[in-house]
């Protein structure tokens, strides 16, 4: 008998009129792992928070969750608590916000300890420790009393994994346990979670949007669009014989094709000799501490139609480069020349007029659009302040070209940022940056919030726009698939340092150094 | 492709969107409606309700609302007893009509026509007049009209019209919650967002301002005001204004601080515009919401603040009155005539709730997602 069987698991929200799960059919054996794949809004989501009875109020359930005999859709809180937490942990994509920043995660993983098996605090504390150990945290005991924001990011993700097994659960629910880590660090919290099941016996529902984890991981696969399950099986066999189309679609969302050569003698669009970033350490009383070192000393030459990709896990100083190159940081030193002109030293006015030249793209499409400007205003606005002399109509029609550019339909340009898709948002982005006919456009992780198949059509769009306008890149990314696919060269950087440069395939399929190899090793990039 | 032409629901821009959908929203127009009908009523009430608002009526001391017309039949004669004692004369063959009331006045001496005078004086009874005499003047015979008085909100224990009195307050107390708040939203939304757009040493230093503006003890503040520029409405303004911005600066400024921080301010300024724009174009507009629902509530406090201030005698003085110090008075004799709390209280909460409910209709107006 399966421990986990859903039948006919529906979720609507009438308000809305969505229905995010639809006739649900799932089962799932004691220590099995079962891999959900699917793009953002396919649902997979919702089924996690079905099973764990924490889908919001206004969601109507219907068809049943049975849970080792229990039928759990409309279980009322005592007997759901007995359940989730106990017998159900779950494990969140972000475990910054899933922890409590006012409380030691000693104090945290003790709580379900004492409220599910009526452990004493000393007991319970004990047992945080050991648990911390289980999970693969150095140091266990030291780090009870640490608060979350003093744990990294795959520390803080191992937390909260102890937090679920803390109840010694039969089925753990991870959802996209690794989205929000780097990737050397996704490995480790992936190797984790293998051996905790192997070790528990644990049954394991991994969800998550990327192929390439679920291979490593998981005995059988479901893939769910638009809240169906449009095919399930084996793992290995999904991935050697997929059946449906989605599924193909799906495995076949990599970015292929390799970026062309610059042309002989491109004039040099960007040179940056010893630019660093140091930003002023914590002040204390009367002193401040020694400043931090994000950026040290980078060297960088663009030329036109060029990609340069720049590589390394958060914290390397990637964005703080590139904001230091488009003169946006107001800690950078070092000397920038774009073109023919030298911006060290300009002050904010006279940077002004310069701007149209240098363009960014950000990462968070959700944040980088101004919410109550309507999209042909966000994209027209550069215009406004370079070419003052032009009507509201001619700057309309400029928003409405750039639209066609990046493939929108022109007719969307009325409607707020909210309207539009995470893929869509991040074309209005690029909109932005083109509108202006820039030479040089910086890219901070463009595709990385972005589904697989979404960031392959990005991905297509911008070596398009590439080619079409000679643009320089300045590509800045943690996933090395993206950068193989458009960058001529590649900069790896640890810590501020640039670790290894060089052409991009000689770099990504003969790293000379050891963090290099490490980070194409857990890349797992598949042979393209 | 002629994307002009397509009509499309959401094509405008913030603002317009904002109205149009406000002028096309069944709570906000309601809310409008109150408020419109309260300035409305306000203006031109005190003109309609009979009574000038700083009339004292000391036959009607307390009376409680009603819509039948004073005096009551009854209520006659111990008026005209009493009326007779301070003319130190005996009132005898009294017929009371609706309209009028005769009587004959008698006395042991000559009766003076002038004490005839008491009765205009008095709020029961008009202008007196001789009908003839008798006794050599002993027994005066007169017939005086009914002074016919109605009192829809009741009086208050001096006898002043309480409806006369409340709308008349209104027009102060509505006038400055709205033009003081309005100033404090102009003055606070623009220091503050620009204190946060700028941050650094200026955010600093404009911040620290406002400490120094906050710790000035409010009385303190105001009694200076009075003593440079002496006593006068225009002052509560002032004074109330100078203080209503710091909370409004500091609200908007943790605001703008959060929205500095995001990729779209920093794109804009990618694009190279200038601070002003930036403040313009993306920090204003997107900390709205919080600004609206505050301010709703700002008019209230604003009222309420007048009334201490006047309680200190720094504000408004009797005869004229404000909500704020009506309801206060009202608070007082609570037990013994409710309605003087009831009355202005109702004014003002109708307010609130119509300001209220206009601020949320706004904050949702300019939502871009709703």
């Amino acid at each position: 008998m399966s421990l986990l069987a859903l039948r006919g698991l529906t979720v609507r929200y009438e308000r809305a009129g969505v229905t995010a799960l639809d006739g649900l059919d799932l089962d799932l054996a004691r220590g099995e792992t079962l891999a959900l794949v699917g793009e953002s809004g396919s649902g997979k989501s919702q089924v996690a928070l079905a099973v764990t009875g924490l889908l919001p109020p206004q969601a109507r359930v219907s068809g049943s969750v049975r849970f080792d005999g229990t039928e759990l859709t409309g279980l009322k809180r005592p007997a759901l608590d007995r359940i989730r937490g106990a017998r159900i942990g779950l494990v969140f994509q972000e475990p910054m916000t899933a922890l409590d920043p006012l409380f030691t995660v000693g104090h945290q993983i003790a709580l379900p300890l004492r409220a599910h098996r009526g452990m004493s605090r000393r007991q319970a504390a004990a047992r945080a420790g050991e648990l911390l150990g289980l999970v693969g945290l150095r140091d266990a005991a030291a780090r009870l009393s640490a608060f979350p924001h003093e744990l990294s990011g795959g520390e803080r993700q191992r937390v909260m994994i102890a937090m679920a097994l803390a109840g010694e659960p039969d089925l753990l629910i991870a959802d996209e346990p690794t989205t929000a880590l780097d990737v050397t660090v996704q490995a480790q919290i992936l190797a984790l979670l293998a051996d905790l099941k192997e070790r528990l016996g644990l049954a394991l529902l991994f969800i998550t949007h990327d192929l390439r984890l679920v291979r490593r991981i998981a005995e059988r696969t479901a893939v769910l669009r638009a809240g169906r399950l449009v095919e399930t099986g084996p793992t290995g066999r999904l991935f050697s014989d997929p059946q449906a189309p989605e599924t193909r679609d799906l495995l076949a969302a990599e970015p292929a094709g390799r970026k062309g050569p610059v042309p002989e003698g491109a004039p040099v669009v960007l040179e940056a000799r010893g630019v660093s970033v140091a930003y002023p350490g914590p002040r204390r009383w009367l002193r401040a501490d020694a400043p931090r070192l994000a950026v040290a000393g980078i060297d960088l030459t663009l030329r036109a139609g060029q990609t340069l990709g720049i590589v390394g896990e958060s914290g390397s100083g990637k964005s703080s480069l590139g904001r230091a190159v488009l003169r946006l940081e107001p800690a950078a030193h070092g000397l920038v020349r774009f073109e023919d002109r030298d911006l060290t030293g300009l002050d904010r006015a006279s940077l002004r007029p310069l701007r149209r030249g240098f363009q960014p793209v950000f990462q968070d499409p959700m944040g980088s659009l101004s919410p109550r400007l309507t999209a042909g205003e966000i994209v027209a606005e550069g215009l406004r302040v370079h070419e003052p002399h032009l009507s509201a109509a001619d700057r309309d029609a400029r928003a409405a070209e750039a639209f066609r550019e990046v493939r929108l339909d022109p007719a969307w340009r009325h409607r707020f940022p909210h309207a539009f898709s995470g893929g869509q948002r991040q074309r209005i982005a690029i909109a932005r940056a083109l509108a202006l006919r820039p030479r040089l456009v910086v890219l901070d992780e463009p595709t990385s919030a972005l589904d697989r198949t979404v960031q392959r059509d990005i991905v297509a769009l911008l070596r398009d726009l590439q080619v079409a306008h000679g643009l320089a890149y300045l590509f800045i990314s943690h996933d090395l698939a993206v950068v193989r696919a458009l960058a001529d060269t590649v900069l790896v950087l640890r810590d501020g340092r640039a670790v290894e440069r060089g052409p991009t395939d000689s770099v990504l399929e003969r790293p000379r150094e050891a963090y290099t190899r490490a980070l194409v090793a857990a890349a797992d990039l598949a042979q393209a | 492709m002629s994307a002009a032409a397509t009509p499309v629901e959401d094509g405008a821009s913030l603002l317009a969107r904002a109205r149009r959908r406000l002028a096309g929203d069944r709570p906000a127009r309601a809310g409008m409606a109150i408020l419109a009908l309260l300035a409305l009523a306000c203006l031109l009430g005190p003109f309609l309700t009979g009574h000038p608002y700083d009339r004292l009526h000391y036959d009607y001391p307390a009376t409680r609302p009603s819509l039948s017309l004073y005096p009551r039949p009854d209520a006659v004669r111990p008026a005209l007893d009493r009326l007779a004692l301070r003319m130190r004369v005996r009132a005898e063959d009294v017929a009371v009509t609706p309209e009028a009331v005769r009587l004959t006045l008698v006395a042991d001496k000559p009766v003076d026509p002038r004490v005839l005078t008491f009765f205009a004086r008095s709020d029961t009874f008009g202008e007196a007049r001789i009908l003839g005499r008798a006794e050599d003047g002993r027994r005066l015979t007169v017939e005086a009209p009914l002074r016919r008085l109605r009192f829809l909100a009741g009086t208050d224990t001096l006898g002043r019209d309480l409806l006369t009195r409340t709308l008349v307050a209104g027009r102060l107390s509505l006038a400055l919650g709205l033009l003081a708040t309005a100033v404090a939203l102009g003055i606070g939304v623009a220091y503050g967002a620009l204190a946060g757009t700028l941050g650094g040493r200026i955010d600093a230093a404009m911040m620290r301002l406002v400490d120094i503006l906050y710790s000035l003890p409010f009385v303190f503040f105001v009694i200076m005001l009075v003593v440079f520029f002496g006593r006068s409405v225009a002052l509560i303004f002032v004074a109330v204004g100078a203080v209503e911005w710091l909370d409004m600066a500091r609200i908007v400024r943790a605001e703008a601080q959060a929205i500095r921080r995001r990729d779209y301010v920093r794109a804009a300024e990618a694009l190279g515009l200038s601070t002003a724009a930036i403040l313009r174009r993306h920090v204003v507009p997107n900390l709205l919401g919080p600004v609206v629902a505050f301010a709703a509530l700002m008019v209230p406090r604003v009222i309420l603040l007048e009334s201490f201030l006047s309680f200190l005698g720094l504000g408004v003085q009797e005869p004229a009155t404000s909500w704020g110090v009506l309801i206060a008075d009202g608070a007082r004799s609570l037990e013994s005539a409710p309605w003087m709390l009831v009355v202005p209280a109702g004014f003002l909460v109708s307010t609130l709730l119509a300001l209220t409910l206009l601020g949320e209709r706004l904050r949702v107006a300019l939502d871009v997602r709703a």
